[in-house]
Order: structure tokens, then sequence, then C-alpha cells
């Protein structure tokens, strides 16, 4: 039963309960076994509008070689308790090769689960955790699903130690003995071994993308930020507040997102690099500000990890729906840059060139992230560091006729940074002279749109605009989190299909890239936009702003469920077919 | 643009070539000389201070002085401060601006502004009303006073900054007066010199949609008293008095906001490592 499709080499848990059980320290030992045993892996903490209480669900997926995305099916489910179950039925798809662990104690499997066919084996977690001090159930039914997943028991041991260890002996030797418990109460339903040969012990991270984001950050050289709590940005806050002290930097809890994004350019006008995280209602709250930064030149980077929208919407899941508020949301002509990871470990990556992409050109730069990257934690191997510094152009040495604005071929204008002698200016949020005096002129205006532009449309972002695999006649533009789900759903297409068919990621959102989107999609003739909003937002955008070729589709829902990779591939195989 | 000057400056020397936008007789043009007086009295250099501002009349001082300047956006001159000072706490920070930017749309700002107690200087030129946008009343303007937004008066009471300031934390708490550059440039000097919050409301007159407060000059006086340290005494006499009462009413001992120098490496840390398993 795990690693049904020897292709994949993955297997997919998942552990409900009520808050409070421990479903979710339970997944995350089971994660860092997984890391431990030598594979990959990632785990989606589910928990309901509750603060404390209320029902969870961890939802794992483990292999031997690296994972992105849920896939379509569970192979194990075990409940520690089924109330409000249901909430997660919409993430919990079983069929008759999945297995169920239940608790006979807990009360029946709920309706929608038990008609699903799969088999059900009864392990009385409750009952055997009592028979030990200090027992808990849930470590019971984590050594079941341990051995049942094929995980190394030495592994097991030892994330409990990492992630428990602090309890003290007592308590780690009751677990322990639940543990062991749930194992010798397995049976190995697989008739698959797990591909052990094939994987290594090699050193893993274990990483959210929000942790990953946050890592970026410091990588491109934020030493300040500001920011107000919320769903689902702020462990990047919390991740970044003891480490940005700790290199010389500072955070501050503003009162609101006003205050926040302000609080980034006051700083970054000071010649520090900085940044705010938060997600669409704080995005919405900062547009004014990041119009500040685009007339005043000023560097600042703005999170944002995307959630259900609009208004309060679904704050604790994932949606691609902040693309339009992010490209077209600023009043005025205001040319900034947009950009997106593609998965956790490239939130590290993209965040660092987003700090490189905003010093460089002195102006802001918003990056999407969403719910399903910045709190999925996710085993990977090391994210190298990158090597681009980011670097702001200064003028160190300013004469008589220094012009804060200068209009110059690449429309980037030295800055002088406060401290440097005669370099005096206001940087102004009123349209402005060369010379940094306010003025209302046509001429004025003009020239310096025209150098605002330039200076974003003429940049050279390089090659990693995009992630472009494969090639052929049939070509996929998506972005963000959704691109590992169509890898994965690549994989799954017939060999000719996979073989005639592009996959173009786009980390560059804004400024659009017309020239290089005509030359990634030459040959091209069928064109499909996948994306997670309801309203085919990048579509759109592409549609203004490139030469698509004539046969363009698009593959797009809201959330809050992510795509899944069975269901993008039937989408492609229908379309190939047509 | 800014031609360095060298050796002990004088307060015209820190006046920019730029022409301000505001009317003939307007009480900013003294506010602003009194500024310029005081940091040539301090001795800072223009390019050791930053004056931050909103939207408004009075915040279109920092193109008017010859120090780093930030014009920003209407209501956040003081969360761009405190970026500007928890980052660079090299340098002196000013803030300036008026009633409708710092107690209406920025007013939340000024609770926290005030709470953090970061070393800054918050300047609010008050002439009870909005003048840029020609006459609409402030949250500091009287009750009966007719507009063609609210004809008759708002019929709301105005609210007391000071002691909004007193309540929220700030550590310096003065009242000046345009009309009295020399008491206000003393002033000012020394809530520059204050750690922490520094709070002065200056009674500006705007002379072109309230001529009336040509008036304030015979109303103004020094305030009888003496400066406390007692916050509740302060907000006593703040709440008691005419409105006139000019000078230093409030001087703390909280200890400023911790400031942190950037580009200096505390604990070396290999952050990596965090994420073994």
């Amino acid at each position: 039963m795990p690693f049904r499709d020897s292709n994949r080499n993955s297997i997919s848990i998942v552990l409900i309960g009520k808050g409070g059980v421990g479903v979710l320290t339970a997944g995350e030992i089971l994660l860092t076994a997984a890391a431990r045993t030598g594979w990959y892996g990632m785990m989606i903490p589910a928990v309901g509008p509750q603060i404390r209480g209320g029902e969870s669900a961890s939802l794992l997926r483990l292999g031997t070689s690296p994972v992105n995305c849920l896939d379509d099916r569970v192979d194990v489910l075990a409940g520690i308790g089924w109330q409000h179950a249901e909430r997660f039925k919409s993430d919990i798809s079983l069929d008759a090769d999945s297995l169920i662990v239940t608790d006979p104690y807990e009360g029946e499997v709920p309706k929608f689960i038990a008609d699903s066919g799969a088999s059900i084996y009864e392990l009385e977690m409750n009952a055997l955790a009592e028979t030990i001090t200090g027992g808990r159930a849930n470590m019971v039914a984590l050594g079941y699903v341990a051995k049942v997943a094929g995980i190394k028991d030495f592994a097991v041991l030892q994330a409990i130690e990492k992630k428990l260890g602090r309890k003290g002996r007592d308590s780690i030797s009751a677990i322990t003995a639940c543990v062991r418990l749930g194992y010798e109460q397995a049976v190995r339903a697989s008739e698959v071994e797990p591909d052990t040969a094939g994987s290594t012990t090699d050193s893993r991270w274990l990483m959210s993308g929000n942790h990953a984001t946050g890592l970026g950050a410091l990588r491109g050289g934020i030493r300040f930020a500001a920011a107000y709590p919320i769903t689902p940005a702020t462990e990047i806050l919390e991740w970044l507040a003891p480490r940005l002290s700790d290199a010389g930097g500072t955070l501050v809890q503003a009162e609101d997102e006003l205050a926040s994004i302000n609080m980034a350019i006051g700083a970054s006008y000071g010649g520090v690099p900085s940044l705010t995280a938060t997600s669409g209602p704080g995005l919405s709250l900062m547009i004014e500000g990041l119009g500040l930064a685009v007339g005043a030149e000023i560097p600042v980077v703005v999170i944002d990890v995307m959630r259900g929208g609009p208004s309060t919407g679904i704050p604790t899941k994932p949606e691609q729906s902040d693309f339009n508020a992010a490209v077209y949301g600023l009043h005025g002509d205001a040319p900034h840059i947009v950009v997106a990871p593609n998965s956790v470990s490239d939130c590290v990556h993209t965040t660092q060139w987003a700090v490189h992409l905003a010093e460089a050109t002195q102006a802001p730069v918003i990056v999407l992230s969403d719910q399903f990257l910045g709190q999925t934690n996710a085993v990977l191997d090391p994210v190298p560091a990158y090597t681009i510094i980011a670097e702001r152009k200064l003028a160190e040495d300013v004469g008589e006729n220094f012009e804060r604005y200068a209009i110059t071929a690449d429309g980037i204008s030295p800055i002088p940074l406060p401290g440097t002698p005669g370099g005096q200016y206001t940087a102004d949020g009123l349209e402005h002279s060369a010379n940094a005096r306010p003025s209302g002129l046509a001429d004025d205006h003009v020239v310096q749109l025209d150098k605002r532009a330039r200076k974003i449309n003429g940049f050279d972002y390089g090659r990693q605009w995009a992630d472009i695999d494969g090639d052929g006649e049939y070509a996929v533009i998506t972005w963000g989190s959704t691109t590992s789900t169509v890898q994965e759903a690549m994989l799954r297409l017939p060999a000719e299909l996979f073989a005639n068919l592009k996959l173009i990621s786009l980390r560059l959102l804004l400024p659009a890239q017309p020239q290089k989107i005509a030359d990634v999609l030459s040959g091209v003739k069928h064109l499909m936009v996948i994306e997670q909003n309801h309203s085919g937002q990048l579509y759109r955008f592409l549609r203004a702003f490139c030469d698509l070729p004539a046969d363009v589709t698009t593959l797009h829902r809201p959330g809050p469920s992510v795509f899944r990779p069975g269901e993008i591939a039937e989408r492609l195989r229908d379309w190939s077919q047509q | 643009m800014s031609v360095q000057v060298p050796g002990k400056l004088k307060a015209s020397d820190y006046k920019s070539d730029t022409k301000p936008v505001w009317c003939p007789g307007c009480g900013d043009f003294h506010v602003r000389h009194s500024l310029t007086k005081a940091v040539a009295h301090l001795g800072l250099r223009p390019e050791e201070i930053v004056i931050v501002s909103g939207i408004g009349c009075s915040s279109r001082l920092p193109a008017y002085i010859n120090c780093y300047g930030f014009h920003g956006i209407h209501g956040r001159a003081l969360p761009a401060a405190t970026g500007v000072k928890v980052a660079r706490p090299d340098l002196t920070v000013i803030c300036a601006g008026g009633d409708g930017d710092g107690f209406s749309i920025g007013g939340n700002h000024l609770l926290h502004a005030c709470r953090r107690n970061i070393d800054i200087t918050y300047i609010v030129m008050d002439n009870e009303i909005y003048g840029m946008t020609k006459g609409q009343p402030s949250p500091t303007t009287a009750p009966d006073w007719d507009s063609k937004i609210a004809p008759g008066g708002t019929g709301i009471s105005p609210f007391q900054p000071l002691v909004i300031a007193l309540a929220s934390g700030a550590n310096f708490v003065a009242r000046a007066f345009s009309g009295d550059p020399i008491g206000t440039a003393r002033t000012l000097a020394e809530a520059i010199t204050h750690p922490g919050f520094s709070f002065v409301q200056i009674l500006s007159p705007c002379v072109t949609f309230r001529p009336d407060q040509r008036e304030w000059k015979k109303l103004v006086h020094p305030a009888p008293v003496t400066p406390t340290s007692d916050a509740s005494q302060a907000a006593r006499r703040v709440m008691t008095d005419d409105g006139f009462n000019i000078g230093v009413l409030y001087k703390g001992s909280r200890e400023p906001y911790r400031q942190s120098v950037a580009r200096e490496i505390r604990v070396e840390r290999n952050i990596d490592e965090e994420f073994l398993v």
C-alpha cells in the first residue's frame, strides 16, 4: 500500500483529531523522522478557526525523492478522534487501497470515510496509552503509522528527542514506550517495500516557506523589518525578530500596516535594506505607501503571503488572488516589480532576489508567496547561498550641482544616504524636478515618469525571470505554488504528450516580459495558463501584454483547496486530445 | 543641489532656496526660522538632520530647510520618522506636520510614537484647520467654527493633543507660539536634546482661513509653572489652562526605545545550521 505508485515513491498520511490531542506534534515528529531516514517530505498543518481546541489535521506526504505538492489520494488516515473530521473532507480522498486507523473508543468512523471502501484497522490507542504512566494516544498512533510507512525506528526516536527533548527524561520514556506499543501493533500491509536503496542519509533541511522567506531576506541583506501580525505571514516576523537583532538589525511591530510600510520606507531611506510582510488585507493598506516608494525612489520589499480573499476571506487557506492588487493596485503610473517564489526552497532564492531588485532599482518589490508555501513544513536539500549581492547605487561624491533624481540612461540615479555632506535633498512623493524640488511642470512629470518606467522596464532580470522545462507544441504558463503540482502532473502524462510539453513558471510577474514570452512561446501552438484564483488574473494580464498563440486556454479555480496533480494531469490529457 | 557649508553655521545656512508655498504672514515661516535657529544653536550639521513630514501646508517644511528631508504621505510622517531613527540612530530626526496630518489621519501613529518613545522630536504646527484644502475643521477646531463642509460648526469638541501625548507616554511635552520665535527656538532646542519622544505643539496661525487667529499673539503667555516630571500633574494643568500657556510643560525620564545600529553583527550565528534535521 505505501509507495503504491512506484514512479513516485511517496506515501500520503493524514493524522486527524481535535485540537490538543497532539496531531500536529505527531505530524512534525513523523516528518522529522522521515528526514532522518533520508527521505524528503512535507507537512501541511490544517487547523480550524478556533484559537485553541477545535479540529486539526496534519497532511503529510513523505517520499524517497523530493515532494513539493500534495498527492490526489491518502494512503493512511489515522483518527485520534473523529470530531469535526468532515471539515477536512475536501482534503481527504480515500479509496479501496487506503488504510484507516481508528480507535473504537473514539466512536464510529465517519460515514464519508467508511464509505470509501478503505480497509479499517482498529488500534486501541487510548487503552494502550493508559497502560503507560503519562502515555498519550497520539504517540501510539505515531508509532503505528511510522512502522506502516516504513520509517526507521531509530529515526523516529531521534525525532522525538529533537522535538520533545526539552520535556525531560520521564516524559521521553513515556512517549518512547507509547511509540513502541504502536510499532508492535503495526502490520506491514504493504507489499511494496520503500525504496530505501535509492534514499540517502545526506543532511536535509526542514523548513517552512515562511522561514525560507526570512532566510532569503537575511541573506539578501535585510536589516530592518516593520510589520503587523497577520495570518498566514506572522511566522516570517517571528522568525526574523531574533535573527535580525543578532545581525545588528531590528524588527519593529508596528501599530498597523500603514505604519509598517512607512517605517520600512523610512528605514530604507536611511540606507538600511528593509521589508515588511503581510497578507492581502495588509497589502491593500500598504498600497499608498508603495506609491510613495515608487515616486520618491526608495527600495523596499513587501512580502504578501496570499490567502483566500477578498476582505477577511479565508485566512488559513491559500489562493493566488492578490495578483491584480499587486500588479495594478497603485494609483498613478507607478512602475514597480512583482515576483513570486514557486516552491518552499525557492522562497529563499526569490526573496533574496527581491532584495537585490529593490536595492538595484530603488523601487518597491512585492513578493507573492501564499499560505501553502508559507505554512508548509518541507524536508529539502540544503538551499545553497545565492551569490548576487544586493547593492544600491550610492552617491558618495556629491558636487555642487548634484541632482538626486538625475536623468540617466538606465533611469537609475545615484542616491545619497543621510549623513553624506552636501547630498541633502528631500525624498518626495510630490512630483519633482531632477534636483528634487517639488514640481507640477509637465516637462518634469514626463521625464520623471519616463525615467521611473525605464529603470524597471530596462532592467536586466537575467534568466531567473522564469523556470522553463521541456519543449514542444504545448505549453503551460503558471506561477507560484501551483508550479510544483503542474510539474508532478506532467510526470503522469503519456510519454508522447510529456515530450511535447513545455512548462514556464514565471518568477517575474511585473514588469511584463513580452519579448521573453514571445521567445519562449516560439513554436508553441497550444497554451494553457494555470493559476489558483476565480477570475484568471495572470491569464488576463498575459493577454493584455503578450502576443500569445491563437489557441489559449486556462485552468483556474479559487482556493481553499490546492490543486492536486491528478486534477491537472487529467485536464492536460483532455486538452491534448481536443 | 546643496552647497557644503564649512565651519560654524548660522540659522540662515539651514534655509534652502526653494520658495515656500505658504501664504504671506503664515505662522509656519516663523516655525522654520525657529527650527533653523535651534539646530544652528545646537551645532548640528545639515547632513546629520532628517526632517520627515506628511501632507499639508506645514508638511512642506522639509523642502525649505537645507537638511535631509522626507516628504511622505498624508498622516504617516511618524512611522517614516520611526523607521529613519531606528535604522539610523546616529541622525537627528525631526518630524513635522499640522493638526490634520498628526491628529486626524495620523492620530493612531501619534499614540504609538509616544508609547514607543523613540528619540525623535515631533513638531505639530497647529492652526486648527485644514489649510491646503482651503478651510475644513480639524480635530482641534472649536465646535462652532463655521465652514462650507460643516455649516454652523461641527458641534464636536476639539481634543487636547498634549494630554493625549502625556497619556500615551511622550517623554517631553511643550507648547509654543510661532509669533515667539526666540522662545520657540529655545523650546525646540530643548526638545531635540531631550532623550526619547518629544512633542511640541506650536500654535501657528492660518492668516488666510483663520484671520481670527491673529489675536493669538495677545492671548499667549508664558506658562506660570515650571515643567513637571509628573505626567498626571502636567495633564491636569493642560486640561485646566486656557490653551495659551506657552513653554515646556513636562519632562519625563523614561528610557528611550532601545536603539540598534544596523550593519554591526552582534552575535555570530550560523543560521543555515538551524534548518538541519
